[in-house]
């Protein structure tokens, strides 16, 4: 199934990286979340959009994994050619992901 | 005067936050504090520039508005408030206020301004080999186009302000979740280093600093993510114990919702490594902080630690940038995506015979591939928006890339409609640290009646 049916995402900007939150709507599926999305996965998925590494941090007690990724926004919202410089639209595309 | 607890309310998450949900705040939160966060990273630049134009200037725009929406009830209720609008320019700020006070027939009420977060004039004289963050580069390497320079000020910088009676606090840049935090320091009487209370301030302030990012905005997807009564969203309030802990609310009867889900997102919000979250007051830790229920619309917040603050300062320094010309055209109906990309490789093929092919471009579809820029059409749409944004080192080039899309009029594809062009010029912001002794804050107090 897709990830927008048992997570729900948020992304922000920090310079030229963009922090993506990924949240389970249900404790209990947070340990295959966990499992599954791996950071090279993310970076996969956003092949094209991220051109550094992906780093994840897990907060199981939150059911969340919050992934940072390196190089995401054109050089960050202040200079970025991008229609949506933040990288606000981006957390949406991770929900087009496949879970097991 | 020491309470056991505190209610501080979030009247603003960035510079054109809406008004009338602070408003609601003030009324019905039954505040002790108000916070004002309007500051993003290049604002302060922008400010400057404006400020270099008229001396008066250089505050945020909205001030005047913002205050005659609220001050009134706050000064009523003996609510506080504290705000970050003071931008470039806090002192004017101030005086607006006392301006507004003056307007709406009020009496006796005092401006806490606190300056010092301009390290301009430092950094010039001795700041030049610093090195860039995030670049090889010094800070040299913008010298010529550098407009601003403003250190991130920590809560420490507005306890004097607090510890006056005045009843409005402004400043320039100060990190925004101290803005939070210092309220709290000074009622419940924290040391600079009872770092996991300052860690708790810290997550009070990061879960309030958004405004309505908490309470059900930047939350809602239709059938996954509903959010009652969205268009009334209200804004959110914490009441916080001495020991820091909180619970995150809104007024009774605002719209929007307060979850576990809301706070997770908002938590975790501009986070990189949860552990080390790093501001001028504390490194907060947020990696073991618990969210939980504390009845409808309320989630307690505890569990945040925090570990001795860094030994610098971080300046965001704006500087001038070049300029950005973009040029947008739609097309719709059956072939509009063929359409948009044969539009799209005329402009390249025409910016190439003008020899402006080597500036950095961006082309795309909006509609198919703005947003995710690798992403196809799985479907044809209904319509698309051409786009074709550049960046150039003059005002000149940069237009005429604009033009060539505007020229798609008559020298495109079929039924190519609505152009739209423009030209901007790139303010953009890079960062230094500096010891912290090169940011010294500074209190004036202003009162009506023109003394100070």
């Amino acid at each position: 199934m897709k990830l927008r049916e048992l997570a729900h995402t948020r992304t922000g900007d920090k310079g030229n990286r963009s922090t993506l939150t990924v949240v389970a709507r249900d404790a209990k599926d947070f340990a295959r979340l966990e499992t599954q999305l791996t950071p090279e996965r993310v970076k996969a998925h956003y092949h094209g959009i991220v051109e550094g590494r992906v780093e994840r941090f897990s907060l199981p007690q939150l059911g969340a994994l919050q992934f940072v990724l390196y190089e995401a926004l054109a050089g960050g919202v202040t200079r970025s050619l991008a229609l949506d410089a933040h990288g606000k639209t981006l957390s949406s595309h991770l929900l087009t992901i496949d879970i097991d | 005067m020491s309470k056991t607890s505190i209610r501080i309310g979030a009247g603003a998450g960035y510079a054109g936050d809406r008004i009338p949900p602070a408003v609601e705040l003030a009324e019905r939160g039954q505040l002790d504090y108000l916070v004002f966060e309007c500051l993003a990273e290049r604002t302060i630049a922008l400010a400057q520039l404006e400020r270099r134009q008229q001396a008066d200037k250089g505050f945020d725009p909205l001030l005047a508005d913002r205050m005659r929406a609220v001050l009134p009830i706050c000064l009523a209720q003996g609510t506080r408030i504290i705000s970050n609008m003071g931008a470039a320019n806090p002192l004017q700020a101030g005086q607006e206020v006392l301006r507004v006070a003056q307007e709406l027939g009020l009496q006796g009420v005092k401006v806490a301004v606190v300056q010092g977060d301009d390290v301009l004039a430092r950094l010039l004289k001795d700041g030049l080999n610093l090195p860039l963050i995030d670049s090889a580069a010094p800070l040299s390497s913008l010298q010529e186009q550098l407009i601003s320079a403003n250190a991130y000020l920590g809560a420490d910088a507005l306890l004097p302000a607090l510890q006056s009676d005045a009843q409005v606090i402004l400043c320039g840049r100060v990190a925004d979740p101290a803005l939070f935090l210092a309220p709290l320091m000074h009622e419940f009487g924290w040391a600079h280093n009872d770092w996991t209370p300052l860690g708790q301030g810290i997550l009070v302030g990061h879960l309030l600093e958004c405004a309505g990012q908490i309470t059900g905005g930047y939350f809602a997807d239709p059938g996954y993510k509903d959010v009652p009564n969205l268009a009334r969203l209200g804004f959110p309030l914490a009441e916080v114990q001495a020991d820091g802990t909180a619970v995150i609310t809104k007024v009774a009867g605002s719209g929007g919702c307060v979850t576990v889900a809301t706070c997770t997102e908002q938590l975790l919000y501009e986070i990189e490594n949860p552990a080390r979250y790093l501001q001028p007051d504390v490194v907060a830790d947020f990696s073991r902080v618990e969210l939980t229920p504390d009845g409808p619309d309320r989630v307690r917040a505890t569990g945040a630690n925090g570990q001795p603050r860094p030994d610098t300062l971080k300046v965001t320094v704006g500087y001038h940038d070049g300029y950005i010309g973009e040029g947008q055209m739609g097309y719709a109906g059956p072939g509009c995506v063929a359409r948009g990309q044969l539009a799209l490789e005329l402009v390249r093929q025409r910016l190439r015979d003008a020899g402006l092919d080597q500036l950095e471009t961006r082309c795309e579809l909006i509609g198919v591939n703005s947003l995710v820029h690798q992403a196809q059409a799985s479907t044809e749409p209904n319509e698309v928006r051409l786009r074709v944004a550049v960046r150039a080192p003059t005002r000149r080039e940069a237009l005429l890339v604009a033009n060539e899309v505007e020229a798609l009029y008559t020298n495109g594809p079929a039924a190519g409609g609505g152009a739209s062009k423009s030209v901007r010029e790139v303010i953009a912001a890079a960062a230094v640290l500096v010891p912290r002794d090169w940011a010294r804050p500074q209190l004036t107090v202003l009162e009506q009646g023109g003394s100070e």
